[in-house]
Order: structure tokens, then C-alpha cells, then sequence
């Protein structure tokens, strides 16, 4: 039998980061955890990643792969016998799936940071571009419990991470998501019933205070 | 006839992301309807087709939710015609790599030659082709390993990298002469270079990207609209 070494390197507040464990834990991938610290980055991060010195990384057998929504569809692709499968298998319903997880990854952070680090004016334009993201992403839940279906998806996978960060958005923005998408926060209460989830996302207050601490030092 | 003639492409020829599709379904050989979109009124198809972004490209096959993003749609076309020409490699790790690569090339490469566009002044522009110069040889580093010393990224065939870098060599080509530099030469990128040439006599290529007289429209339209 192969001895297989999976090494997740992250940092304990990034959202990409979150994606991974939660795909890891999900299909009861046992993985070794390494946390770089994003202010003092450490050599062996540069190796890992020499284009981006970005987390998250994945050490598959000393074999790195960088970018979050790649090490999703690759862990997909290697376990391939593990469930639940984070795809589906129609490749329409792929595409579609691909589409929604590659909207949400290139929009809804850079959107969140202006609520967060901006002031006045850009503070109302994030929360509004955030609002939209949310809200065309909640019309594709439907009827069904998870993106995925029964299980989570890649989608899913994606986008619980910002949960965590609702409440950094809300305060800094002064709205509740939860009256302008219901069953969007429903749905991440049902994310969050799942182990791999509630294992994966951090604290909220955490979140809050660190993104805090954050302003202070880009203040200076 | 193979698996279906009814495929719609809703593009516009200078469009790089649409040509990739393009050169994705010819070499496939794949038969398409290709749909002239007019990006300064577009068509209620379109919208309604893309209602999030509102852009091209957009793939209808035989009447299913439309497919968006270019490179979505080109791994759509690979999943659906796999036996043909296959793009992507079939080794996840390998594929990773594509898709890394691809993502590195739009969001990181392709950038720099909108910021060239809009700099204004020869010593900024100076600036942003150093950057450019250290790009394309990273570039250089990634031909040399994917190709193995092979004729393309993919290997012995046309691949994924290929594909995404090759159907903007028109505006390569455009850019250089425009600006009177070279982005890829023999001394910094030879690999590159050779590369070039060959892909750009591709067959699959020359039916998919436009010529230099709607390239310059473009250009023209966009110094103005997105000066």
C-alpha cells in the first residue's frame, strides 16, 4: 500500500484555506496541518509556491499544488473513491458548478475588503457588490439542502469559508445578511451541522478582531 | 455527424478568449455556429445567456443552460468530446499544473499588456515591459518542462497552456509592432519563440483568430472606451 503524505500549509484566517480542510475532512483525507504566519513568510513557502508565496499550498507526496479552487478539483480527482464527490458527474452540471465557484472566488473578496478597509462611499459600494454576489448565488440553492445536492459541493466548498466573515461585513457595513438573504444563511447553518465544516471555519469574533488589528497596522 | 451539430458560439473575432474556444472546437473538429455578437448593443440572447457578466464567450449546446468562461467551456468540451483530441492531460497532478498555468497567464500575464496599453509615456511603458520580460521567461521555464522537448506545452499535440497562450499571439504580434519591441526573442525565450512559430501555422489556429485590420479596430475602440 502506498503511504500517502498530505500536507495542508495555510494561514488560520484565509477563506481559501478553509476550502481545503473542509474538502480533506469531508472525504476523511488524514492530513498534516502547517500554519505560516503571512507576515513572516517562511522560505520553505517560497519553494512550495514560487510564483504567488501564497497559502493555501497542498504537499501531495513533496508534490505541491497551489490555488484553492485547483487543489479542490484535484483532491476530487486523485481520492477518487472517496465520497462524497465534490463534482458531479453530468459534465453540464459541471460546467455550471465551475462557473458559480469561479464567480464567487473572483469576486466576492476583493468586494468584502472594500466594507472592511474602506471608508464612505466605497463602504456602500462593497456592501451593495456583496449583497448581489450573495443574492445570485442564493437563487441557485433551490430546493435542495447543499449547491451539491444532498451532499456539499464544490460550490459549497467555496463559499461557507466567508461565513465566518459575515459578521465582519455586517458590522463594518452596519446590514444584516441574514434579513436580505434567508436562505442563504440558512443554508449555512445547515454547512455548519457538518463536522468537516464546523472543524474547518474559524471564529467569527477571531475574524472580526484580527481584521481589526489589520486596519491598525495598514493605518500606520 | 458525431455526438451533435448543435452547438452556438456567441463571440466577437477579436476576442482572445473567444478564439480559444474556437481553436478548441476545430481541433476537436468539432462543427459550430459561431454567433458575431456586437459588444457595443448586445444581443438579448446574449444577456439573457449571461445575465451575471454579460460577455462573451458563451457555448449553447443543443439547447442546455449555456456554458460561460472560456476555459469552463473548453474543459466542457473536453468532458463531452474526450475521445477526440483530448486537451487537458488525464494525470490530476499534470492537470493541476494546466489549470495553474492557465490562471497564472490570465490573471497575471494578459494584465501586464492591458497596463502597457494604458501607460502612457515611453519610460512607463519601459517599466511594465520589464515586468512583461520577466514573465515571458517564466513562461520560457514552464515550456521547457511541460514540453519535455516536445513541439508544444501539451507534448507531442497541442494542450491546455497551448491553447491559452497561443490564441493571443495575434495580439502579441499587434503589441510588438505597435511598440517597436519584441515580448518574445532569441536571447531571453528561444524555446518560446520556436514555439510560436509553430502553433501559429497550426491549421486549428488560423481558422480562429482574427486578422490585423479588426485588431486595430479594437484597439482603437478600446483606447477610447477604456483609455
Amino acid at each position: 500500500m502506498v503511504k500517502e503524505k498530505v500536507v495542508l500549509v495555510n494561514f488560520w484566517s484565509s477563506p481559501f484555506g478553509s476550502r481545503v480542510k473542509i474538502a480533506l475532512e469531508e472525504k476523511g483525507i488524514p492530513y498534516e496541518y502547517k500554519e505560516e504566519d503571512l507576515f513572516n513568510k517562511s522560505s520553505f513557502l517560497s519553494t512550495i509556491n514560487p510564483v504567488h508565496n501564497k497559502v493555501p499550498v497542498l504537499v501531495h507526496n513533496q508534490k505541491p499544488v497551489c490555488e484553492s479552487l485547483n487543489i479542490l478539483e484535484y483532491i476530487d480527482e486523485t481520492w477518487t473513491d472517496l465520497s462524497p464527490r465534490f463534482l458531479p458527474s453530468d459534465p453540464h452540471q459541471r460546467a455550471l458548478a465551475r462557473f458559480w465557484a469561479d464567480f464567487i472566488d473572483k469576486e466576492l473578496y476583493e468586494s468584502s475588503k472594500k466594507i472592511y478597509r474602506g471608508i464612505g462611499e466605497e463602504q456602500v459600494i462593497g456592501k451593495n457588490e456583496v449583497l448581489r454576489i450573495l443574492k445570485l448565488v442564493e437563487g441557485e440553492i433551490g430546493d435542495k439542502p447543499f449547491f451539491g445536492g444532498d451532499n456539499l459541493g464544490l460550490v459549497d466548498i467555496t463559499l461557507i469559508p466567508f461565513y465566518s466573515r459575515f459578521y465582519t461585513w455586517e458590522t463594518f457595513g452596519k446590514f444584516s445578511i441574514e434579513e436580505e438573504c434567508p436562505n442563504l444563511v440558512a443554508w449555512a447553518k445547515r454547512c455548519l451541522q457538518k463536522e468537516s465544516v464546523a472543524k474547518s471555519l474559524p471564529d467569527p469574533i477571531k475574524i472580526y478582531e484580527f481584521i481589526l488589528d489589520l486596519n491598525k497596522y495598514f493605518a500606520k | 455527424m458525431g455526438k451533435s451539430c448543435e452547438i452556438k458560439l456567441l463571440g466577437t473575432a477579436p476576442s482572445h478568449f473567444v478564439n480559444r474556444v474556437q481553436f478548441v472546437l476545430n481541433l476537436k473538429s468539432i462543427e459550430y455556429e459561431f454567433i458575431d455578437e456586437n459588444l457595443n448593443c448586445k444581443s438579448e440572447l446574449l444577456l439573457t445567456s449571461n445575465p451575471v457578466h454579460k460577455k462573451v464567450p458563451v457555448l449553447i449546446h443543443a439547447n442546455k443552460p449555456p456554458i460561460l468562461e472560456s476555459l469552463i467551456i473548453i474543459e466542457y468540451l473536453d468532458e463531452v468530446y474526450h475521445d477526440i483530441h483530448p486537451i487537458l492531460p488525464s494525470d490530476p497532478l499534470e492537470r493541476a499544473h494546466n489549470r495553474f498555468w492557465a490562471n497564472y497567464i490570465d490573471t497575471k500575464y494578459f494584465p501586464l499588456f492591458e497596463e502597457l496599453r494604458r501607460t502612457p509615456g515611453i519610460e512607463g511603458k519601459k517599466e511594465v515591459k520589464k515586468q512583461l520580460d520577466e514573465a515571458s521567461e517564466l513562461l520560457e521555464e514552464v515550456f521547457v518542462k511541460s514540453s519535455n522537448g516536445k513541439a508544444y506545452f501539451g507534448g507531442d499535440d497541442v494542450g491546455y497552456i497551448d491553447v491559452v497562450l497561443g490564441c493571443f499571439l495575434a495580439w502579441i504580434k499587434f503589441v510588438e509592432k505597435l511598440n517597436k519591441f519584441k515580448i518574445f526573442d532569441e536571447v531571453r525565450t528561444p524555446k518560446l519563440l520556436e514555439w510560436t512559430n509553430r502553433i501559429w501555422s497550426h491549421e486549428a489556429l488560423k481558422d480562429a483568430i482574427c486578422g490585423s485590420e479588426a485588431l486595430t479596430n479594437h484597439y482603437a475602440m478600446l483606447q477610447i472606451k477604456k483609455p
